[in-house]
């Protein structure tokens, strides 16, 4: 590229207001990256959550338990392949604040029923044979640097033993997501422990997942199985675990549209403070252009060069920003382990990506025209 | 077209009105002249008299409000937009009052730049450019910004960038009107040289009256005409 040397040259003209918008455009970039990384965080297990599958709840809230029995009344109902279920735990490890969700499960029919954690074939022999054992996610493992072997302690809130409120499990394997998005923060242990071990007895369970051989039909399916308990002491909600997830993660707030928002007014601001920029660098040689025109430049000529400049400034300010925050994300997310999964997803890689494009072309765009409508004659006598 | 084959720029019956408001002023009123190949002309005329003007057209910066100028061959009043930029670039070499430099860029850099327009391959640019800053006497100055250099050393800077396309003509407005005697003379030479020895066609705008006297012929703008006063008209 002939006209590079040019282009570059004209960029750092000022230098020290070239770099104070660079540095807007950078901060701009890690801000998007790293909101966008909390976003998917907060919004975690909706994109990931299978539309084959149902979860039903209590019907006046998902806190409320529903009766073990049941789970074979579901399984009878035409369309469902599977059935299992899960009860929230709520222990606390060492400190209420290593928070962490521990669910009581059916092992083999939770590991069926969601292929997309990944748990080696020895690992779940243990696991099944070990009426005490848990099987936790890399993430949570990495978090707390626990091992296969590990015995781990939990204080019950909600369950307590017979002779107390401490819970001991070993830990037979550390499970990995199939994808990037998987939720790898879950404890989960036998629910055989949880219903032989507790105080009350068993007989209750927190939610069922159901999973169905015709995602088309799920509604119909769900509402058949709603209208089973119909009027019994414990009506259920059937939804798509996809809607159930969501209106989870909606308790939370509207993160997502709340991360949006900030990222908009950030990316706003920057496009006005770089098209300023532009614009004054190219009112400030409005007699160079004319030279240059004057030189033979065409009018397309002039507006390519302000347009790359421009571009030149959006993608070095836009790459160093998204190749910073990706060292912060790196690190790890900011709360220590909390959220499920910390990282950027590829989608708004891209959306980054063409961020800076937009901002490179749309702050050059009208410094650009005034360069086009520049009349030589005119520029030359201002000087 | 042309009447003398050997003509370089021929323009004929040049008028140009500007309006400014609903005032109406008559710059150019019928100016001929003719130019011949290899022929240093100078041109003088009280401030305002259209001097600056006339030389944006011959060059095609601007397009007359009636007449014609062909230079070389080609009607330029005809051309517009691309084509005329193009023309420019191959036929046009200018040299301006206050040099008009990128600072930003070095003096070999600013010389390059007519160059970027042309298909010409890295190597050969950088040989041009050598070449040009050789003849204006900078050979040792390529690597300086023009903050670095004298005002005399920016108008050579100045030339060399004119002359590197190898142009047809150089039109060069008040070229030592910003220059002391001395840097002044130096590039009064220059140009005589490259007339001289080159055979490049110069018109050079000048209100030094010593300065005109290097020219070949030299003529008077007043109050829109044409005067001609040169030694062999
Ligand atoms: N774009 C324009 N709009 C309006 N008037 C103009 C324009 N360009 C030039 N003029 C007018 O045309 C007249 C001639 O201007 P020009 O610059 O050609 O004079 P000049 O002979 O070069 O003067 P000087 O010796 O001061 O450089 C002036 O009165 C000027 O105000
Ligand atoms: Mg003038």
């Amino acid at each position: 590229m002939r006209f590079f040397p040019l282009i570059w040259s004209s960029l750092f003209r000022r230098k020290v207001r070239t770099l104070f918008t660079l540095l807007s455009i950078v901060i701009a970039f890690v801000l998007f990256n790293y909101l966008s990384a909390v976003r998917v965080a907060f919004s975690m297990g909706v994109d990931v959550a299978g539309n084959d599958r149902l979860m039903l709840i209590h019907k006046v809230s998902f806190i409320q338990l529903l009766p073990e029995s049941y789970q074979a009344r579901i399984l009878s109902v035409d369309g469902v392949k599977a059935v299992t279920h899960s009860t929230w735990f709520g222990g606390v490890y060492q400190d209420p604040r290593n928070f962490f969700g521990q669910f009581a499960v059916e092992p083999e029919g939770y590991l069926n029923m969601y292929p997309e954690f990944l748990l080696p074939d020895d690992a779940k022999e243990r696991w099944y044979r070990n009426r005490t054992g848990a099987v936790v996610g890399r993430s949570l493992a990495d978090r707390f640097d626990w091992t296969v072997g590990d015995r781990i302690p939990l204080q019950g809130t909600i369950w307590r033993t017979q002779n107390g409120d401490t819970w001991e499990f070993t830990i037979d394997g550390i499970y990995d997501g199939a994808e990037q998005g998987t939720d790898t923060s879950q404890f989960l242990f036998h629910y055989d422990y949880l219903a032989e071990a507790n105080a009350l007895g068993r007989g209750f369970v927190g939610w069922y997942m159901i999973q169905i051989d015709d995602p088309s039909r799920a509604v119909a399916i769900g509402d058949t199985i709603d209208e089973r308990f119909a009027n019994s002491p414990f009506e259920t909600a059937t939804s798509t675990e996809q809607a159930f997830v969501q209106a989870f993660a909606s308790q939370i707030g509207d993160i997502g549209s709340m991360m949006t928002a900030i990222m908009g007014a950030v990316l706003f601001t920057i496009l006005l403070v770089s098209a300023n920029t532009m614009g004054q660098s190219v009112r400030e040689r409005t007699s160079e252009l004319a030279v240059l025109k004057t030189l033979g430049f065409t009018n397309r000529g002039v507006l390519s060069l302000v347009l790359v400049e421009s571009l030149l400034m959006a993608v070095v300010g836009g790459s160093l920003g998204m190749g910073l925050s990706w060292l912060i994300i790196q690190q790890g997310d900011p709360t220590g382990g909390l959220l499920p999964a910390f990282f950027v997803p590829p989608r708004d890689l891209v959306i980054g990506a063409g961020l800076i494009l937009f901002l490179g072309t749309a702050s050059g765009v009208v410094p650009g025209v005034q360069a086009v409508r520049l009349r030589i004659v005119d520029a030359l006598r201002r000087t | 077209m042309s009447d003398a084959p050997e003509s370089l720029v021929q323009v004929r019956n040049l008028h140009k009105v500007f309006r400014r408001g609903s005032e109406r002023i008559d710059v150019l009123q019928g100016v001929n002249l003719d130019l011949a190949q290899g022929e240093y002309l100078s041109l003088m005329g009280p401030s305002g008299s259209g001097k600056t003007t006339l030389l944006n057209l011959i060059g095609g910066l601007d397009t007359p409000s009636d007449g014609s100028v062909t230079v070389s061959g080609d009607r330029i009043d005809k051309m517009s937009g691309g084509k005329l930029s193009r023309w420019r670039s191959r036929h046009i070499g200018f040299v301006f009052q206050l040099y008009n430099l990128l600072p930003v860029l070095t003096a070999e850099r600013n010389v390059d730049l007519p160059l970027l327009l042309s298909p010409l391959s890295r190597a050969q640019r950088k040989k041009h450019v050598a070449t040009a800053l050789a003849m204006v006497g900078l050979s040792d100055r390529a690597k300086h910004y023009p903050r670095q250099l004298s005002g005399g050393q920016e108008q050579r800077v100045g030339i060399a960038r004119a002359i590197v396309t190898d142009p047809t003509l150089l039109l060069c407005d008040e070229p030592t009107g910003d220059l002391d005697r001395r840097s002044g003379d130096e590039i009064l030479e220059l140009l005589q040289a490259l007339n001289k020895e080159h055979g490049k066609a110069i018109i050079m705008v000048t209100h030094d009256a010593r300065a005109a006297e290097r020219a070949s012929r030299t003529l008077y703008l007043d109050k829109g005409m044409l005067v001609n006063e040169g030694v062999d008209a």
